[in-house]
């Protein structure tokens, strides 16, 4: 197995583990977190493909994650302010209890 | 792959796993700072020096800290005593698992990730600044426009909902109670008639 190999199979174990914290848990924080850590399976991605892949001198790939942290922190503070929002209203966090559009 | 690689990925995904199982969300929260400072290792490794402190800097430094504090402000710091699993977790469990199994096929079986690794790339805080300067001005102001109108939203949306004034919560009280008390005197016909009048 090359490094190239193995830093994919690494991004891909953490999207998937990602996937499932997103899909599967009650709590709206922690849907928000499973979300962070896919959108960091990504980034590995980019970078593992910027240090092995051909023409790393264009620095394509460290330019796109360096949006895409910028990116991660725009959406970690407008979700995380979503979720305080819906606390205020709906007194929980749960994601199975808030099931109305009209509040 | 180097045996430090392995050692840091291994870490990484163990914390991952911790954050997205463990019952409480504090202890959640503190396991994804590991899984953070795990990745960010993971891209000191890969000579990413700036990718890995910004990492280091922004994820642990703000998403981490406002992670705690929205866990905090929501008072969900305590141990749910009811299952912390949305009904149907197994479907996702499998879909998850489907997703890795097809990822990790094509990458152990493309031929183009194969081959042997070209010479380390020079990446120095100057060439990146050099290449957002020039050939990514326009990402980077744009980007800039962004944290900007996403700091605003935040704070808006965050911000405490002001009690309606006297005045219009009235005249929606009048306005209802009209709706609810006038006669229901026309007829299905009539209106049709009087809409094609």
């Amino acid at each position: 197995m090359t490094p190239l190999q193995g830093c994919l199979l690494v991004s891909s174990l953490l999207f998937a583990i990602g996937l499932a914290g997103a899909v599967t848990r009650r709590n709206a924080i922690l849907a928000l977190v499973g979300i962070e850590l896919m959108l960091n399976a990504a980034n590995l991605n980019f970078i593992a493909f910027w240090r092995y892949g051909p023409n790393p001198e264009a620095l394509s790939g460290l330019m796109v994650v360096i949006f895409s942290i910028a990116i991660a922190a725009a959406e970690a503070a407008v979700g995380l302010a979503l979720i305080i929002a819906i606390y205020r209203h709906y007194k929980t966090a749960n994601l199975d209890e808030i099931k109305d559009l009209k509040g | 792959m180097s045996l430090p690689f392995i050692i840091i990925a291994f870490v990484t995904l163990l914390a991952a796993a911790a954050a997205m199982s463990l019952r409480n969300l504090v202890h959640c929260a503190l396991s994804l700072v590991v899984a953070l400072a795990g990745l960010a290792g993971l891209y000191l490794q890969l000579d990413a020096q700036f990718v890995g402190f910004a990492q280091i800097l922004v994820y642990i430094g703000a998403v981490a800290i406002l992670i705690v504090f929205a866990v905090l402000l929501t008072r969900s710091d305590a141990v749910p005593n009811q299952t912390v699993l949305a009904p149907g977790w197994s479907v996702g469990i499998i879909v998850s698992a489907v997703v890795f199994a097809m990822l990790g096929w094509a990458t152990l079986n493309s031929p183009g990730l194969a081959r042997d690794m070209p010479s380390i790339p020079r990446a120095t805080v100057k060439d990146i600044g050099d290449h957002l300067m020039t050939r990514f001005l326009l990402p980077l102001e744009v980007i800039g426009l962004l944290l900007t109108a996403a700091l605003i939203g935040a704070v808006i949306i965050a911000m405490k909902e002001e009690p309606r004034s006297n005045s219009s919560g009235s005249r929606g009280n009048e306005a209802a109670s009209f709706r609810k008390t006038e006669p229901p005197h026309v007829g299905p016909h009539e209106a049709a008639k009087g809409g094609r009048s």
